[in-house]
């Protein structure tokens, strides 16, 4: 059996080695709050932290993370859904449909790891997942109310 | 005669009323006299409404939710007659199944067309009425007081003369054994506390956490997962596969011919079940359309501009004569290409088949359509099959459908007693949708020496939705809903503009391409051919693209108020700011009247710059004016997606898209600041899903034409460069 360590957890499974870590999380781990959208790393629904860095989990073989490398996903971003970024979502009813939204809080707390107080060129540059709803907006003001109140 | 009715009794009827634009729905024909009524859980006042002992107000509903929000506005509808504690509300959806054995007491439970709250306040509004009547009905009686004595809110019934209080939860079972009261009076929407109000959504929290569990995340005990591969020729047929060649691959179960034309694998999971199938030999028959080429498509269609015969979908006057006999006149052709829907969530479904029961879970538009095809696909009667309707990780119209329904159950019954989920790749979703159908239009305008309209000739010509998917719906071989916007008439999109000799005819071309519901459906396009072509006359006569609207809409006061409004916020009478462009769109659609106004630069080297966009919608009644907002906000992202970077293309009988590297859409860095004026006018129920996206694509192209004179007539915009010579 192979070893994770997901949420602060030591996780065993059993996987091929080249078997996507986003489908290790959803099929053998049941964190299924990490989404499957294109498969090939373009939508972000599927983004974890590795070590505090937004990863696209679906191009990312799970024999590629180690052990003792700290994997975060959605479930993990805080223990009862107060992550700041939760309350300003919460607060702006950003999701619609909400299927992307994993991969855009996880891009988002991320961003905000690197830059608490990050500006426009930031956002845009850092959330780049896509929204079949069209959130962004409402992304985009959630993040501003996370980071400076308003 | 029973519920248990072949297939033959499902097809037929359907609920498509004229102009509407029902999913493919399909009801049984059974008498209603005749229908067996199921017995309802004693727990519950009415249909509509379960009151727990610990008052938790239980709200039936019975559309998807999708993202759309009509969720969260149907409850407060109910809520609002009910008069109970909005804190207390929760949702549940009743089954299909279900639905069918109590003689379809929630009525329709399609989806789509933007009709969720519109095509259902009355009767769930009645429902709450009802049940807060009972409710009061049984605290009078535990009383011994007349009921109209008794006052309520929030759940709490006071008889004031007595001083006595008590609460739904404890008369609620009292009030179910009551007969309900026949007629029930509705609020004036002018009192409504709880519709009409800005509140949040209920279904937020679970989406922040991960824990809100979609279709494509269901896990039962014993369950496996399945991979599927269509023939990628449409029409074509699966010829062979070498199972063989994958035999021993871990956790694979099963290779298996899926319909004539689909092959799957069944594994442990569904990574490995993916993974086999594309290790998987496989060899096609590629049929009729195995050369199918766009151009083919193209040329099919532009010989339908010219063509002696079509359908007439607006005529006054005489058009032709008018603009023959006209001084001077313009002419141009559109196009707009075939678009997928490409939800978020890939095409699900788990299936578990016995020969006694067969069981679905799936994220449906239409749980009574993903019933009808469950039963015709598990060779079951009615009565032992039921589809439990999981969230939807977006449905843009293409949940509508059942095919993955029918593929999943398929699979199921060839593995009895075993839970199936069948998942989707991005690939399969690209190249098996029910695209958004491809149309041409040429409009030819005859002008008068003052620059005024004579006659207008708007011939569409290209593919019809209902013909394809509802051909029981065609007027005499006409497809209604190719007008939409365009009508000359009725609720659901009137064309508002007044010109003396008008025709808008079209004439159907269906390639072999299957079209679908694609949110927005044909207003899209008629949107952008229509609100286009106005502004190509505008400038060609010297006149004001504000002006020459106002004008035509002198007597289409609706239209002409959401206008104005985007008109006046954006501040038309004045120049935009320095570097940037507007342009202008209006038009009535799902029985809703909308207008924006977008405000863009265009840099020297061609790159497009969305900064602004003010939208107005009007939509009668506005049941939760900041969900609205976010539909606007969203069909702008939806609208602008197909308009800049979407169609979907074929070569070889292939579409050419396989994910969203070619099929890209709008990302957070390109959207436009946008402004929301929710403006109901009272008097109407009108859809806002949809009508917004209509006027994304129009008003964009337009203000792009007043950045650079380029004219893009044929979409998406990524095939022509806006470069500056």
């Amino acid at each position: 059996m192979a070893k994770l360590n997901v949420n602060g957890r030591e996780r065993e499974f059993d996987a091929e080695p080249d078997t996507p870590l986003l489908w290790v999380l959803r099929e053998q781990l049941d964190l299924t709050g990490t989404k499957y959208g294109c498969g090939v790393a373009l939508c972000g629904a599927c983004t974890v932290h590795i070590d505090g860095v937004p990863t696209r989990s679906c191009v990312r073989p799970v024999s590629s993370v180690g052990p003792n490398e700290k994997v975060v996903t959605i479930e993990g971003l805080s223990p009862d859904g107060t992550h700041a970024l939760q309350k300003a979502w919460a607060a702006l009813d950003v999701p619609q449909c909400g299927y992307c939204q994993s991969g855009m809080l996880m891009a988002a707390a991320a961003l905000l790891e690197a830059k608490p107080v990050p500006n426009d060129a930031d956002i845009d540059q850092a959330i780049n997942n896509i929204c079949r709803c069209g959130t962004y907006n409402r992304v985009r003001a959630a993040i501003k109310l996370a980071t400076t109140g308003a | 005669m029973s519920i248990l009715l072949d297939r033959r009794s499902f097809i037929g009827g359907s609920t498509l009323a004229a102009g509407g634009l029902a999913v493919g729905i399909w009801l049984p024909l059974a008498g209603r006299a005749e229908a067996q009524t199921a017995p309802a859980p004693p727990d519950e006042v009415n249909a509509w409404v379960v009151i727990k002992p610990d008052d938790t107000v239980v709200i039936r509903i019975a559309r998807s939710e999708m993202g759309q929000g009509s969720l969260t506005g149907l409850a407060q509808l109910v809520a609002e007659e009910l008069e109970c504690d909005w804190a207390r509300v929760t949702t549940e959806y009743p089954t299909p199944g279900t639905n069918l054995a109590r003689n379809r007491v929630w009525g329709n439970f399609s989806t789509g067309g933007s009709r969720g709250i519109r095509e259902s306040q009355d009767y769930v509004r009645k429902g709450g009425a009802i049940a807060r009547t009972m409710l009061v009905q049984a605290a009078a009686n535990e009383w011994n007081v007349a009921a109209a004595e008794c006052t309520v809110a929030d759940s709490v019934i006071t008889h004031a003369a007595s001083g006595r209080k008590t609460t739904y939860g404890k008369v609620a079972a009292a009030a179910a054994r009551l007969t309900p009261p026949t007629e029930v009076t509705l609020k004036d929407p002018k009192t409504w506390k709880i519709a009409g109000k800005p509140l949040k959504r209920l279904d937020t929290a679970p989406k922040l956490t991960g824990e809100q569990r979609y279709g494509i995340d269901l896990k039962l005990p014993g369950m496996l997962s399945a991979a599927i591969k269509d023939c990628p020729v449409a029409g074509g047929k699966l010829k062979s596969y070498d199972a063989a060649a994958i035999q021993g691959r871990p956790g694979v179960k099963k290779v298996l011919r899926v319909g004539d034309s689909a092959v799957a694998v069944v594994a442990d999971t569904w990574w490995r079940a993916k993974t086999a199938l594309d290790a998987l030999p496989v060899v096609w028959d590629e049929g009729a359309n195995a050369k199918l080429s766009s151009a083919d498509i193209a040329a099919m269609l532009k010989e339908g501009l010219d063509a002696k015969e079509a359908f007439v979908g607006n005529e006054s006057g005489d058009a032709r004569a008018a603009i023959a006999a006209a001084p001077r006149r313009i002419e141009a052709v559109y196009s707009y290409p075939f678009q997928n829907h490409a939800t978020m969530e890939p095409m699900n479904a788990t299936a578990r088949w016995t020969p006694e029961r067969c069981e679905v879970w799936t994220p449906t538009q239409n749980g009574e359509a993903a019933l009808a095809a469950t039963i015709e696909a598990s060779g079951l009667p009615a009565a032992k099959c039921d589809v439990y309707k999981q969230l939807l990780g977006g449905g843009f119209g293409r949940r509508g459908q059942t095919d993955w329904i029918r593929q999943a159950v398929a699979i199921a019954r060839d593995m009895p007693g075993t839970p199936v989920k069948l998942v989707w790749t991005r690939e399969e979703d690209m190249q098996h949708g029910f695209y958004h159908p491809i149309t041409q239009c040429k409009l030819s305008a005859g002008l008068d020496a003052q620059g005024n309209i004579t006659g207008l000739h708007m011939r569409i010509s290209g593919q019809s939705i209902v013909a394809a998917l509802l051909p029981q719906n065609l007027q005499n071989g006409r497809d209604p809903v190719t007008f939409q916007g365009l009508n000359p008439g009725g609720a659901e999109g009137v064309f508002g503009y007044a010109i003396p000799n008008l025709l808008i005819d079209h004439a159907m071309r269906n390639p072999p391409v299957r079209p679908g519901f694609w949110r927005g459906v044909n207003l899209n396009q008629n949107a952008i051919y229509v609100e286009c072509f106005i502004d190509e006359i505008a400038h060609a006569t010297g006149q004001d693209p504000l002006a020459l609207r106002r004008k035509l809409l002198a007597k289409s006061p609706k239209h002409r108020a959401v206008l104005d409004a985007v008109a006046e916020r954006i501040g038309w009478d004045q120049p935009a700011p320095q570097g940037r462009f507007r342009g202008l769109a209006q038009i009535m659609g799902f029985a809703s009247y909308v207008a924006a106004c977008a405000e863009v630069s265009v840099s020297k080297d061609g790159k497009l710059r969305m900064h602004r966009i003010v939208a107005a919608t009007d939509p009668g009644h506005a049941v939760n004016p900041q969900q609205i907002a976010a539909q606007v906000e969203g069909s702008f992202v939806y609208g602008l997606s197909g308009a800049l970077y979407g169609g979907i293309t074929l070569k070889d009988g292939r579409v050419e898209q396989t994910n969203f590297h070619t099929y890209p859409v709008l990302l957070l860095d390109e959207m436009p600041a946008v402004e929301a004026i929710v403006m109901p006018s009272g008097g109407f129920w009108g859809g806002v899903g949809e009508p917004t996206i209509a006027v994304a694509a129009p008003a964009v192209l337009n203000a792009i034409y007043a950045a650079t004179g380029r004219r893009i007539r044929d979409l998406p915009l990524k095939n022509h460069s806006l470069k500056q010579a």
